[in-house]
This record gives structure tokens, sequence and C-alpha cells, in this order.
């Protein structure tokens, strides 16, 4: 129902875009500096494991076919959906948890505005705008973090080759995978965010056990969401 | 400021033998019918649990009622769904018992709040901004005398300061009728009477239908007996056999039942042993 009234509302007058540009920032902006960070240390660690693996067969030259398959299809959505649930979800929870215990959401209704409309719509459109950027960021940088380890680091390959090599692994279904999982992700986190949130009871107890469970479930559904489209892109 | 008194009185609020039952058998508002007419002021007063707040919130369509019927400014609303509420809403003023500020906005936010998000100013796809409502939000922060606090979180206002932004924040749409959900409550008597004295001057200046659940008699005392001369700017007592007299009236709830409505005179002459708690009569008083 919350998910259906989000969406709606979409459409529906009035808009408030500022609330939007402002959830926009908190979670694309505010989340790019350790999106980054954790997005190069997978693409690090990746080559670094690979490197071994690869080496066994003499194949270290596939380094950058590896690192980007991987990042691009499952690590980068997944580990950067991760890492906005435990940022975001919890503190959407959080946020809109401590507005409902303290009536704040119930004035918000009486004052003639619409909570869903005022708090979730820009929400779930701002995390459905910035989760898919925010992996693309990740990718890349994984990407170069990967670059970094088997080029000038461990001298694994040229870096003509890993780049080429990455380019070239990647299919339409790669890059149509990639992107439909953030998507997914970012309906996922903003929705269970919001929903634990609004329905937050038992004063600031209630505050802090919606947050856990905010976190808990949107991770549990990115798991088996993920897994259910990667069954589905395998046969394709 | 000032809204032109109406041509004709029209019924601002009624309920229709309207009843709450939350488990069965044991209803929290029983068959209660009143009805309110345009530039009146109702006193609600009752015990704790008695069903006042009950009552303003399905009025605000915050509850829905299980039977009867509630009609706000001469509309059927029993059955409006939450959208339609939005828009009658945005036509009543509230002030919830702790002020209902939003913690994480400044007062000027806070009072600005309806006017920027309330669908009605939005008419014609031209959306009010913070500038272009900062002079009614001054305004109303200077009828509440707290034109200085602007840039103030609620965090750093007293409790009556709170309720006073919640006055201005419900007042700045210029509503047809304001709901006061406890004004006065947990105030020292001086503070109190400040809150009643704005309360008056917002009926008087803007010839706002005022609904007022209160738990002290002097409230309503002041609300029955008093008016605001925009001259003076002070508080004159109206003389005895003043038609303004009979626009106040009171009503006493018991158990989520409307035990009660007359005017304050007749309050004073209930001999019932509850109606007469709420009363400053002297011989049936209970401490």
């Amino acid at each position: 129902m919350l998910a259906g009234r989000a969406t709606a509302n979409i459409v529906r007058r009035p808009f408030y875009g500022q609330d939007l540009i402002l959830q926009m920032d908190a979670i694309g902006v505010g989340s790019l500096p350790i999106t980054v960070l954790i997005g190069f240390f997978s693409g690090v660690i990746m080559a670094l494991q690979m490197s071994r693996a690869l080496s066994q067969y003499g194949a270290t030259g596939q380094v950058g076919q590896i690192t980007a398959i991987t990042l691009v299809r499952e690590m980068g959505p997944v580990l950067t959906a991760l890492l906005i649930a435990g940022r975001n979800a919890s503190g959407i929870a959080s946020e809109l948890g401590s507005m409902k215990v303290s009536e704040q959401i119930d004035a918000m209704r009486a004052l003639g505005t619409d909570p869903v409309k005022k708090l979730v719509t820009p929400r779930l459109l701002a995390m459905c705008v910035t989760l898919p950027l925010l992996t693309i960021i990740a990718d890349f940088v994984g990407l170069i973090g990967g670059y970094m380890v088997a080029v000038p680091l461990l001298r694994l390959t040229t870096g003509a080759q890993y780049w080429n090599n990455a380019w070239r692994s990647l299919e339409y279904n790669d890059i149509a995978q990639g992107l439909l999982k953030p998507f997914l992700f970012a309906v996922i986190i903003a929705l269970v965010g919001c929903l634990y949130g609004m329905r937050t009871s038992g004063g600031t107890q209630g505050v802090g056990k919606a947050t856990t469970q905010a976190v808990v479930v949107a991770s549990v559904w990115i798991f088996i969401v993920t897994a259910v489209i990667t069954r589905i892109f395998v046969n394709l | 400021m000032a809204r032109q008194e109406p041509k004709e009185r029209r019924c601002i609020l009624k309920f229709e033998e309207v009843s709450l039952i939350f488990e069965e058998g044991h209803p929290i508002l029983d068959r209660v019918s009143f009805e309110i007419w345009s530039g009146e002021t109702r006193i609600l007063l009752g015990a704790a649990g008695a069903g006042k707040t009950v009552m303003m919130k399905i009025a605000l369509g915050l509850l829905r009622p299980t039977n009867g019927k509630v009609y706000v400014f001469g509309e059927d609303v029993t059955g409006f769904d939450e959208r339609k509420w939005f828009d009658v809403r945005s036509y009543i003023g509230i002030l919830f018992q702790e002020g209902g500020l939003f913690d994480s906005l400044t007062v000027e936010e806070n009072v600005a709040y309806p006017l920027l998000n309330q669908a009605r100013f939005m008419a014609g796809g031209k959306k009010p901004t913070a500038e272009s409502v900062r002079p009614d939000v001054q305004e109303a922060l200077n009828f509440v005398e707290l034109g200085k606090t602007m840039s103030k979180f609620p965090s750093e206002l007293s409790g009556g300061m709170r309720r006073r932004v919640g006055i201005a924040r419900g007042s700045v749409t210029d509503p047809e009728l304001f709901l006061y959900d406890s004004p006065t409550a947990g105030l020292d008597p001086i503070t109190a009477n400040t809150i009643i004295t704005l309360l008056i001057k917002d009926r008087e200046l803007r010839n706002t239908t005022t609904v007022i659940i209160t738990h002290r008699f002097q409230d309503g005392n002041l609300l029955a007996n008093f008016r605001y001369n925009p001259e003076s700017e002070k508080l004159e007592k109206l003389p005895a056999g003043s038609p303004f007299l009979e626009r106040t009236k009171f009503m006493v709830m018991q158990n989520g039942r409307l035990v009660f409505e007359g005017t304050e005179a007749e309050l004073a002459i209930s001999k019932d042993p509850y109606i007469s708690k709420f009363s400053m009569h002297p011989a049936t008083k209970v401490s």
C-alpha cells in the first residue's frame, strides 16, 4: 500500500521538488565519499584475490575481465546497496520514527499535508535516481582499484590490455542487470526505511528497534532479489 | 488580517450521533451530537479519558467514527478518504497539546509550513517560496509577540513560547475553524492567561470559530466574559446582557458522552456532581 501511494503521488499535485533535491543531496552526494572508498577497495581486493588464482593457470592477463564482470554484475550493486542500506535505510527509519513517536506525522496530516507525499515519495524518488548512479561510480572506481593492483603494483598485465579486456568482457546482459539491480535495491531500501519508520511505536526504544529492523530487512531483501535477478539473467 | 464578518451564519462543525468503538462494548465516544456555528466559541471540559481529544481528532479526520455523521463547513465528511481530508484540514487551524512543532525546522519554517505545503496555496501551478510567504509568517509571529524568534529552533523555546508558535502556525492560513487541544495545560497562570488572551484576540480580529479543550475553568471564564479591544490592545469585560455572552458555550464530556451543553450561567447552576466540578459553583465544587 505504501509503495502504491508513494508511486501514485509522483504524478499528483502538489510536487515537493525541494524535498526531492534535499534527499538526493543527502543520499547521493552524502554517500559519495564512502561509496568511492568502498568501490575502490573492492576492486583492489578483487584483483589481489584473482591474481593468485589466475597465476596458477597462467591467465593473469584476464584480471581486468574478471574484475569488470564481477563488479558490474554483482559486487558493485550489492556492496553499494548494502552500504546505502546501512547508511540511509537506518537514517530514514530513525528520522521518520522520531517524527512518528513525537506525533509530528499526525501534525503533518492535521496541517493538510500528506506525510506519504511529503516524506516517502521524495525519498523513494531520490533513492531510485541516486543509487544506480552511485553503483556506476562504484563500478568505475572499483575498476580503477583493480587496475592499480594489476598494472603498477603486481605488473600482471599492461594498462591497455587491462582496460581492453575489462571493456570487451562486458555484454549488454551484464550492463542490464548491473543497472536493474540497483534500481530494485533502491525501491527496497527506501520503502523498508520509510515503512519501519512510519509504523514506529514505543518511544525512543521503538525508534532504535525500527532502525535496526529496517537495516536487517533491507539487507536480507537485497540478497534475495539479487539471487532472483541473477537466476533470471543467467538463463537469458 | 481581519476577516470580513460573514453575511450569514453557517454551521461550521456538526456531530450527529457520532460514536467510536475500539473494542466491542466499550465506546470511546458514545452518540455525541452538537452543532457549532460560525463565530462561536466552544469550551470542551471533561476528565482525562472522557473523549475530548478523540472528538477533536474525529473533527479533523484523524480518526474515523464507527457510527454517526460528521459535517465540517456544512459538508458531510464522514466518508471522506485521506486525500479529501487534506483539503478540508487546510481550512482548519490546530494547536496540539505540546505545540506539535517540527523539531528539525526553525520557528520561521514551522510557521511557513502550511503556506508552503498545502495544495490550496499552489493553485495555478504557482508555488509559494520562503521569501514570498515571509511577510505573512512575520505578521503571524508578531501577532503572538514572537517576531524576533524566527531563526530559533523549538528546543530553544519555553513551553509557553512553543504554544504561541503553534498558534501562529495554525492562524497563518487564516482558518475558519481553530481547534485548540489543552492550550494551557502544564503552564503557569501568567503564561496561561497570555495564551488565552491570544485566543480571544484571534477570535475577535479574525472572527474565527473556536473550539478549546481545557481543564481550567478560568480559561472558559475569560473566553466567555471578555473581549479584545483593538484600540487599547487589552481585554475588557463584556457588559451584562451583551449578545456576545451567548457566543461562548460550554460542553462537558463524561466517559465518551456529552453530558452538558450550555452557557456559563447554565453550567454554574448545574446540580450534577460531575458537571459542577467544572464550574465555580461553590456549594458542589469538590476538591
